[in-house]
Formats: structure tokens, C-alpha cells, sequence
């Protein structure tokens, strides 16, 4: 498991039937449409929910591409990046969030203090925030984990399982990116899609999704350009690290006064 | 369909044309993509919108729903003229040499729009056939007579050319509404499968069916694959993407007004008045269809077992008969009940109060009912009809009586897909609280009938005593005791020997008690019991090609002999394990196969052989008569370009009931002529009434989204799908909106001659406005999943409108399946 894996996502041939959205609810126990507590609505279009949430961790975005050589309606998958340069797991506090097995970006709920500092940080948006306790503002964020308890036993995260349109496959990142080039080279030569494209390959050092695309990313309202977040980067380099050492010092700094505090105490009372 | 799911991977180009395969068949992309991958085949989208298919295909052309004709009669003549027909094919195969009777008339000639017999007694513009000057001319002994060179003006193939001389590019895309240019692109790449090395498939559904000339609709894509050599061939065929995963199970069934099993006509009084009278009138003297005294014997044995003997004429005179079918259609029905004719109604598993026609009409059809047995899972809008908000419980006397039913993964049976597969599925799940699968439902209800009628006999119980009704020894159950041992159905369905049966020398080919393997062992004297023909050798016990016996349709075997995806060891397909029906035209006129690489069955000198089971006699050589009558179900072996149907016998442009427009083809003939037009309580809030298209100029037509399914019984309580798609909406164009002043997301009043309703707009460009004949006219579709959620506290968790509120209660000529497909609206904000 130390192998990196990645998730082959083939917008040219994924259908936006949401097998997968529905696949990933039901093998996380997810909830959909509870009246008085979840209830989406048609805000003129099929998607729904219009975002990702804390119970629902992939959805299929839809949108319209009027390019006048040929119009094209996009399907695109969408979910946590599993990114090389993962800002999440930089500034997460409490290290909730790792890079585990097969490089996925792995989420220890019980670790989880609800800071929102991934929220904030993460170039696409991805994790969000959960509310579990309204009186104490107690939180959990929440993303997909690629399956972690499928694919640590060998099975393909439940949307890979489930796509009909056979879009999606789970497998070595290198063997992962050679069938999206090869892919794309055959949407340009034979198929009629000249703007096509593979999303992922180098983007935040690599992401754990390679995408296929027909179109350009921002059609798919995909940054074209994700970048690291530079606060982030203030962050994790400098900030946390003085934090961990100001914090350190902190400590030190009153044991120190406590013992000294105490010396002087006694020797008082002796005298 | 004629060839099969797997099939699809064999094809040059795939046309999908009134379905929307990505959408409510995604499982059958995994063989179109291998099509595409691995063929180079083209995916072609013919839909009045750009849906899910389209955004896959490589070539999309819109359409206005309900020019369906004009699309595939410009084909033919583009064909014909473009010379792209497979000439061998055509020429030998089909009856396109056939001579027709020199009396006919097509539209073309004399009385424009109409084909010569029309008879309309009451002068009201509809009316039916008289069709003695559409028979084939024939010699002294009875044959027809042919010109290979297909040029005797009388011959079907210039009846044809004629039929369809004025469907060319102009007239077609302006009656279409699409661009001439793009129009020209599908034809040109769909002909293309006309080379005897290329094949192609059309896959369609209810976009094809539901209009009222959706018979003739399918007609042509059967015309169209004959002339272009595409039937009984892989990647090939006219293959219609069944709606549900057992409704091909429940035509095979009968589960229709005008048939018994094995698609047998039903018994009419006036025609088949005794077994003498059915057999002559229903038995043609060729065709394997001369065969049918064996079917209908072995049926009537199946279902009186020891009662039905030589002596009473096996029991035919059990059998109800109707005066005629067209009296029992579901139009027809709910017109009965309406009037009160029908005093109760026995609903298995389907939600008219959502999936009706002019579905208000139909749900005060069902107030009107003494009593209502409604089978269900889901407390559904049906099951609470009477308690619809507006409606008076007080008012309304029907008495309801809930079953509730087990689902399909709660009980063990047999599923038939649209390739005629027929799988053996277990149960896999317990139902919940008192519910039961519809076969024990069925099989209680009808042994207490037989209690009742022993004690109380009244004056016809013999029918009801005498059934054979012995399918108990299944699992004991806490209250009810004991039920069904579905094998024993299975069994009776598959076919007994009820005595030895014996071939011309004496041999024994079924041993008395013994399955039957083959429908060629059935007998008309009573030595055969089955359940239905064309499912013979289902459960008979046979290899899985990996060593183990089991009954067919429970095989799992993967081997694929051939690589063309025939895979015969894995269950069952009716007829006699036939993956592509009509095969014997894979191979040409001297029985080798036609090029392009994928070789199905051929001659090899002693008998037909190859990776399919011959849909032929075995060893019929061509030195013997029928060598090239591959279409063994027609009188004269061959596929018929010249057919008779109610509305004629070339399918013609007629405009749906309707239609923003007049008949291009024929102004004075503007609707299909055979059509019944109901009228029931014309001009009245809820009754027949037709719109006016200067009230309601825009088209209309009703789809589903993969999210929901049908009435939305099956989806709509449950809360993943609801999330995806949680309420009801209509899809209308950027131009359309911009018009009438709606953004996305805005509510609409939808409405038609029959009712109002509201939804949310989804403004899309996948809809663009039609250029009919000069005018633009525009289109909206919208779902027809969604209802008002049942009541109680267990209705639905997906709400809506009802699409069907606005549908028209009038449907095809020859079927009356209802016109869902192609109506008239308006639109506003509400």
C-alpha cells in the first residue's frame, strides 16, 4: 500500500447519472433527502445537491458548452482532489488529516477539533464542515477518503464499482495518467474533441484524481491553475512552526516560574 | 428486440432514435463503447433534445416530437435513390420483388393520404381499411408472384420509390424542424451500413411507440434495416429498449388485451367461436406459425390439465372471449370504467394516477369503480387516490383493498430482458410485515375462487373448478400456510410430455412426465401440456459449458464461442436459445456469410451450423424450397418492406391529434384516418377535450431521468434519488424563455386542453426551436415520475406535479398505446 493510486475519472464518457453519488452514500452510510432537515430543490438544473457537504462526498456537476464547433453538455465528478501538495494536511492542527495508504488523503474523524482550517485552505473547496453540536459549536469535517476501508482490502472505492458507463477506475497513479494521455490522444485524433485535456497529472504536485476532459477545465468550473494557498504556505512554514515553539515556550516559561515561584515560597516559611 | 444487449459491441453505427439510452439503459453504454472503441462505430442521436445520449453521441439531429415518419421515410428515399441498399439482401430476402394487386392505390395516387379501401361509414374523417386490393398477386397455385429486377411498377419495391417520392431533404427537415445539412450527415452515415460489410442497429423505445402513429413508427425501422441487409445479423436489428427489466416477460405473457401466451390472438366471439373455428381462421398454411394448433392445444392442457381432453375440445370453451380487443386496451378501460361500464379493477404493481393519460380523467374513471385490490409496495398516489387534496373522500364509494406486495429481490422467478434472455434470478431479501410476491397473491386468490365456486357454483363454475391450480409445496408461511413451489410453474411454462410423445417412426422423443426440450415436440392432441411455446427448453436441465446441468435459464456460463458476445451457455433466450432471431440472413443467398468478419451461422454443405442456434431448418439446402426465406414467421418467408397494419401498408406522415401545424404531405389528411378520438365529456374541466394550437402552440413531450423510475413508486420514497432530482420541472429553450420572460429556476403553470400543472423551468440550450414548414415552433419536455405523494404518513418523499394531467386520452391506431410523446401546451410564470 505504499504504491501511490489514483482514481481515473473519464468526463468523455461519464453519463452524469449520479450511480456514483448515489454508491458513495450508501457505502458511507450518507444521508440524502430528509424532509425538515435535508431538502434539496430544483434550482433549474439536474444538479443537485449544489455542493458537496458533509453528507454527500462526490456529486456530478453539470454545465452547457456552447463552443460553436460543437456544443457539448459536461458531466464532471466531483470530490476531494487527494493532492501531492495537500494544503489540508499541512495545516491541519491536529493531523485529522494524512496522507495514508496509496497516498489517499486519509480523515481521522475522532482527531477532527472542527477548526475549519482545511475548509479554508483547500484550492477547490472540497472538505466541509459539519456542525454536531449547536450549543457548543462542536464540528467534524468531512470528505471523500477513497473508500480507505474498501481499497486497504483490496476492493475499488464503491463509485469505481458502481459507474455503468465504466468512466471511473482505481488503480496505480502512473498507469492512471498513461491511459488518460492515451485517452485524450484518441478524443483529438479520432473523436472529434480537439480541446481535450487530462487534469491532474502535475497540478499540486500531482493530484489523486486524473481527469479526462473534453473542454477546457474552467467549462467544468475547475480551477485552470490550482495553486497552493500562499497563506497557506505562511502557514505551514513559519506561523506553525512559531506557534509550536511559542506554545513550547509558553510551557516552559511557566513551569519554570512555578518552580522558582515555589523555591521562594518555602524559603520563606523556613525562615 | 431482434438481436440482443451484447450485441450492440458488433455494430458499425448505433442509431439511437426515441429512446435515450444513456439515460434510462446505462448499462448498455459498456457495449456501445466497445462499439466505438473498438469498431470505430458512430453513435448517432435523432431526440427533440440534446439529453444524456446525445451529449455522447458523435453526431446529434433534433427533431419535433411526432415526425418520426418524415425522418424515416427521407431515409428510405435516400437510400433508394442513392442506390445504398444491400442489393443481394433486399432483392432475395425481402418482398421488395413481390407483385401487389394492380387495384392498390397508394397516398400518392388518387384520394391524397389515403391508401385505396378506406371506409368511413359515419363521414366523420376516421374510419378503417377494407384491404383486399393490398394483397400480393399470385398464381394458380397460391404463390406470389416476383420480379427479381425489381422494375415491374407493381412490384413493392417501385410502390415504395412512389410511397416515398415527395420525402425528400427539404420537405423532411422542414416538416422535422432541423437544418437540410445536418439532416443529410445521419442519412449519409447511417446508409453507410447498407455495404454488405457493415451493420448497423437502431435502438428505440417509447419515443417511437407513444404517439399515434407509433406502430407505423416502428414499422419503418424494420423497413429501413431490411433494406439496408441489418436483420439477423450481428450488430444489427431492430432492438427496442424494453422499459422495465420483465415487461418483454409480461408481453410474452400476454399481459395485453389482444393476446394469450406466446403471442396467440385472443379468443373473439364473433371469429373463433369453437377450437375448429380459432385454428382455421388463426392458422396459416406456411410459416412456423402453421405450428400454432400445437401451441394453443398444449396451452389449454397447461391450464385445465386433466379437464381439457380430445372430448371437450381441451376445455376452449373455458376460455372468455371478447367481442373485441380493441374493447380491453387501457384507453378503452378507463373510458369503461368512466362510464361505469367496469365495476372493480384488480391493480398489480403500476400507479395510473400518475402513469394514465389525461390522468385526471382517468383518476375520476377510478371513483366511479365499486371496488379497487391494489398489489402495491409504496403507498403510492393510486392507493391514496381518494384522498388527493380537492378530491371528498365522502364522495367517493370505492372500496380499496391493499395487498401489499413483495418486491423483485423478495422472491425467486424468472426475469425475460429486452434481447429475449431469460434469466433465473433466487430471492435474496425477506419482504417486510404481511407482504408477499404477486404469484402467491395470485395463486391464494385463485384457489379460494375455486373453494367459492365448489360450494356456490352459479351458472358457469366449470372454468374456475377445473383449472389446474396445483403449485402448492413452496415454504410454509406463519398464516397463510402453504405456498407457491415456483418450480412447479416453472415446469409447467417450460412443458411437459404428459404422455410419451412419439416421432414418425415410433421413437420417443419426450417421455411421459419429462420436461420438453424443444416447442418441436409440442402436439395438438393433448400428449403436451405447456405454458407457453416460445419459452420451451427455459428450465429444461443443460450444460453451463463448465460441467455443470442445470435448468437453462439459471446457466451462468461464460464461454463465447465466435467472440461475438453470443454467449450461450448463459441463460436462456427465447426462441430455442436464439441470440439473433431471423439469423439465417447473416449469410447470403448461397449460405455463406456475408463479409465483414462477423460470421454468425452458415451452409456447410450437410446442414446450417455456427455460433448461434439456426433460426432455420437445420438442414434445409439450397436445393430445397425456402433456402432464402429467412423470416420463417411470414406466410411467404420473407421480410416484409409491404405489410399491412390498421393504418395502411407503408407507413405514412400523418401529424399528431395535437400539432401546431398542418400535414405537409397531405393538408387534407392532417391526423393518422384509423385513429379512435375519444371525446368523453368534450370541452368540460376534466374530460377528452383537444387543444387549440393558437391556445397552446408549443409541442410537448414526456421522458424520464435516470434518477426516477416510471410512476415513481420505486424511487420516489426513496431519499439518495430524491436528493439527485427532487422535484418535477419542464426543460424549454434559452429563445422560449427569453419570450415569455422565465429565468432558470423560476415556477411555470404548465398547461394543456386537459389540465394545469406546475414545475420549476430548466432553461438549456440541449433545447433549440423547430423551423416547421416556415414558423418557428417551439418545444418543452418535462418527466412524468413525479405525483402529489400518495397522504399518510408514509407517502412519498419526492412530490410534484403530474406531467400526465396534460397528455391526451387517444393513442395509436393499431395498439392505442396513449400519445404521451406529442401534445400541445402552454407556458407561463405562475
Amino acid at each position: 500500500m505504499t504504491e501511490r493510486y489514483a482514481m481515473y475519472i473519464d468526463a468523455s464518457k461519464c453519463m452524469g447519472c449520479r450511480g456514483c453519488q448515489v454508491a458513495c452514500k450508501q457505502w458511507n452510510d450518507l444521508q440524502g433527502f430528509v424532509p425538515g432537515v435535508r431538502e434539496t430543490k430544483n434550482t433549474g438544473s439536474y444538479e443537485n445537491p449544489l455542493s458537496l457537504d458533509p453528507q454527500t462526498w462526490t456529486r456530478i456537476k453539470f454545465s452547457e458548452y456552447d463552443n460553436p464547433d460543437r456544443f457539448q453538455w459536461l458531466f464532471l465528478k466531483e470530490g476531494c482532489m487527494h493532492c501531492t501538495d495537500a494544503a489540508c494536511v499541512d495545516v491541519c492542527p491536529t493531523g485529522a488529516l494524512k496522507h495514508g495508504p496509496y497516498g489517499i488523503v486519509t480523515f481521522e474523524r475522532d482527531l477532527c477539533n472542527g477548526c475549519g482550517y482545511c475548509s479554508q485552505f483547500c484550492p477547490f473547496g472540497i472538505p466541509k464542515l459539519e456542525i454536531i453540536n449547536s450549543v457548543t459549536g462542536e464540528a467534524k469535517s468531512s470528505k471523500c477518503v477513497f473508500c480507505q476501508d474498501r481499497t486497504v482490502n483490496g476492493l475499488t472505492p464503491a463509485c469505481v464499482k458502481t459507474c455503468p458507463a465504466a468512466a471511473l477506475e482505481w488503480g496505480p497513479r502512473d498507469a492512471m495518467v498513461a491511459k488518460a494521455e492515451l485517452r485524450v490522444s484518441e478524443l483529438k485524433a479520432k473523436l472529434g474533441f480537439p480541446e481535450a485535456r487530462v487534469y491532474g497529472k502535475t497540478e499540486l504536485g500531482g493530484l489523486g484524481r486524473i481527469y479526462v476532459l473534453t473542454a477546457p477545465a474552467s467549462e467544468y468550473g475547475l480551477p485552470e491553475n490550482p495553486r497552493y494557498p500562499a497563506l497557506g504556505t505562511v502557514w505551514q512554514k513559519i506561523l506553525q512552526p512559531v506557534g509550536q515553539i511559542a506554545f513550547g515556550a509558553v510551557i516552559v516559561g511557566a513551569l519554570g516560574a512555578f518552580f522558582v515561584a515555589r523555591r521562594n515560597v518555602v524559603m520563606e516559611e523556613v525562615e | 428486440m431482434t438481436n440482443h444487449w451484447v450485441d450492440l459491441k458488433n455494430s458499425d453505427a448505433i442509431l439511437i432514435a426515441g429512446s435515450n439510452a444513456a439515460e434510462n439503459h446505462p448499462a448498455s453504454m459498456t457495449w456501445i463503447n466497445k462499439a466505438r472503441d473498438e469498431r470505430g462505430a458512430k453513435l448517432i442521436v435523432v431526440d427533440p433534445r440534446f439529453t444524456r445520449s446525445a451529449a455522447k453521441a458523435d453526431i446529434y439531429l433534433p427533431l419535433r416530437s411526432g415526425t418520426d415518419i418524415a425522418f424515416w421515410g427521407g431515409l428510405m428515399k435516400y437510400v433508394i435513390d442513392n442506390n445504398l441498399y444491400h442489393e443481394e439482401y433486399v432483392v432475395h430476402f425481402t418482398n421488395a420483388a413481390t407483385l401487389i394487386n394492380a387495384d392498390f392505390e397508394d397516398t400518392e395516387d388518387g384520394d391524397l393520404g389515403l391508401f385505396s379501401g378506406f371506409m368511413d361509414d359515419d363521414g366523420d374523417g376516421y374510419g378503417s381499411y377494407d384491404r383486399k386490393t393490398w394483397s400480393y398477386q399470385t398464381d394458380a397455385d397460391g404463390n406470389a408472384l416476383r420480379d427479381e429486377t425489381l422494375q415491374d411498377p407493381n412490384c413493392v419495391f417501385q410502390l415504395l420509390k412512389k410511397h416515398y417520392q415527395r420525402y425528400d431533404l427539404d420537405m423532411v427537415a422542414g416538416v422535422m424542424g432541423c437544418s437540410k445539412a445536418k439532416l443529410e450527415e445521419v442519412y449519409a452515415a447511417y446508409a453507410a451500413t447498407g455495404q454488405p460489410d457493415k451493420t448497423g442497429t437502431i435502438m428505440y423505445a417509447m419515443g417511437q411507440t407513444q404517439h399515434t402513429v407509433g406502430s407505423q413508427n416502428v414499422r419503418c425501422m424494420a423497413m429501413v434495416q431490411l433494406l439496408l441487409g441489418n436483420i439477423g445479423r450481428p450488430g444489427g436489428g431492430v432492438n427496442a429498449l424494453r422499459g422495465e427489466s420483465n415487461v418483454q416477460g409480461s408481453t410474452d405473457f400476454a399481459l395485453l388485451a389482444h393476446l394469450i401466451p406466446g403471442y396467440m390472438a385472443v379468443p373473439r366471439a364473433g371469429d373463433h367461436p369453437n377450437l375448429q373455428a380459432y385454428i382455421d381462421v388463426e392458422t396459416p398454411k406456411t410459416s412456423y406459425w402453421s405450428n400454432k394448433p400445437k401451441f394453443l392445444v398444449s396451452l389449454l392442457k397447461a391450464w385445465w390439465g386433466e379437464h381439457a381432453t380430445a372430448e371437450n375440445d381441451f376445455a376452449y370453451d373455458y376460455l372468455p372471449k371478447v367481442e373485441s380487443a380493441g374493447n380491453h386496451y387501457w384507453i378503452s378501460l378507463f373510458e369503461a370504467m368512466h362510464a361505469g361500464t367496469i365495476k372493480g379493477a384488480w391493480l398489480l404493481g403500476q400507479n395510473p394516477a400518475v402513469g394514465g393519460p389525461n390522468a385526471r380523467f382517468e383518476k375520476e374513471a377510478l371513483e366511479q369503480l365499486d371496488w379497487i385490490v391494489i398489489q402495491e409496495i409504496f403507498q403510492t398516489e393510486t392507493v391514496g387516490f381518494w384522498r388527493e387534496p380537492g378530491k371528498d373522500p365522502l364522495k367517493i364509494k370505492t372500496e380499496m383493498f391493499v395487498l401489499p406486495a413483495a418486491d423483485a429481490m423478495e422472491k425467486e422467478g424468472s426475469i425475460d430482458t429486452s434481447g429475449r434472455l431469460i434469466q433465473w434470478r433466487p430471492k435474496v431479501a425477506e419482504a417486510v410485515g404481511e407482504a408477499l410476491p404477486d404469484h402467491d397473491i395470485i395463486y391464494l386468490i385463485g384457489r379460494k375462487l375455486k373453494e367459492m365456486y365448489e360450494q356456490d357454483p352459479g351458472p358457469y363454475a366449470d372454468p374456475i373448478k377445473h383449472l389446474a391450480w396445483e403449485y402448492g409445496g413452496g415454504p410454509v408461511h406463519p398464516v397463510i400456510g402453504e405456498m407457491v413451489d415456483i418450480e412447479k410453474v416453472a415446469v409447467e411454462v417450460n412443458g411437459v410430455a404428459v404422455e410419451d410423445v412419439l416421432d414418425a417412426d415410433g421413437n420417443v422423443l419426450a417421455k411421459k412426465g419429462d420436461m420438453l426440450k424443444t416447442f418441436g415436440h409440442l402436439q395438438a392432441d393433448g400428449k403436451t401440456a405447456c405454458g407457453n411455446w416460445i419459452y420451451v427448453g427455459y428450465y429444461y436441465p443443460m450444460s453451463d459449458g463448465e460441467g455443470n446441468t442445470l435448468p437453462a435459464s439459471k446457466r451462468r456460463g461464460q464461454k463465447d464461442p465466435g467472440g461475438l458476445g453470443i454467449y450461450p451457455y448463459y441463460a436462456y433466450s427465447w426462441p430455442l436459445n436464439r441470440r439473433i432471431i431471423y439469423n439465417r440472413a447473416s449469410a447470403d443467398s448461397k449460405g455463406n456469410p456475408w463479409p465483414g468478419g462477423r460470421e454468425l451461422i452458415w451452409w456447410d454443405g450437410a446442414k446450417w451450423t455456427g455460433y448461434d442456434v439456426p433460426d432455420f431448418v437445420v438442414t434445409k439446402g439450397p436445393d430445397q424450397p425456402g433456402f432464402n426465406d429467412p423470416f420463417i414467421m411470414q406466410r411467404d418467408g420473407k421480410g416484409g418492406l409491404f405489410a399491412a397494419m390498421v393504418e395502411g401498408p407503408f407507413p405514412t406522415h400523418y401529424e399528431p391529434v395535437e400539432s401546431p401545424t398542418t400535414n405537409a404531405f397531405y393538408p387534407e389528411r392532417n391526423i393518422n384516418p384509423c385513429v379512435k378520438v375519444w371525446r368523453t365529456k368534450e370541452g368540460e374541466d376534466v374530460g377528452n377535450t383537444y387543444g387549440d394550437p393558437a391556445k397552446f402552440p408549443i409541442v410537448a413531450t414526456t421522458y424520464r431521468v435516470v434518477e426516477h423510475w416510471q410512476a415513481g413508486g420505486m424511487s420516489r420514497w426513496l431519499e439518495w434519488l430524491v436528493e439527485a432530482q427532487p422535484e418535477m420541472f419542464v426543460e424549454m429553450s434559452e429563445q422560449l424563455a427569453a419570450e415569455k420572460g422565465i429565468k432558470a429556476g423560476d415556477r411555470l403553470k404548465v398547461t394543456s386542453a386537459r389540465g394545469a400543472i406546475e414545475a420549476v423551468a430548466i432553461v438549456t440550450k440541449r433545447f433549440q426551436p423547430f423551423t416547421v414548414n416556415g414558423k418557428t415552433v417551439h418545444q418543452v419536455g418535462m418527466p412524468w415520475h413525479f405525483g402529489w405523494g400518495g397522504g399518510g404518513p408514509d407517502e412519498a418523499l419526492g412530490k410534484g406535479d403530474t406531467a400526465n394531467h396534460l397528455t391526451p386520452h387517444v393513442g395509436d391506431a393499431n395498439t392505442t398505446i396513449p400519445e404521451y410523446k406529442a401534445f400541445l401546451v402552454n407556458v407561463e410564470k405562475a
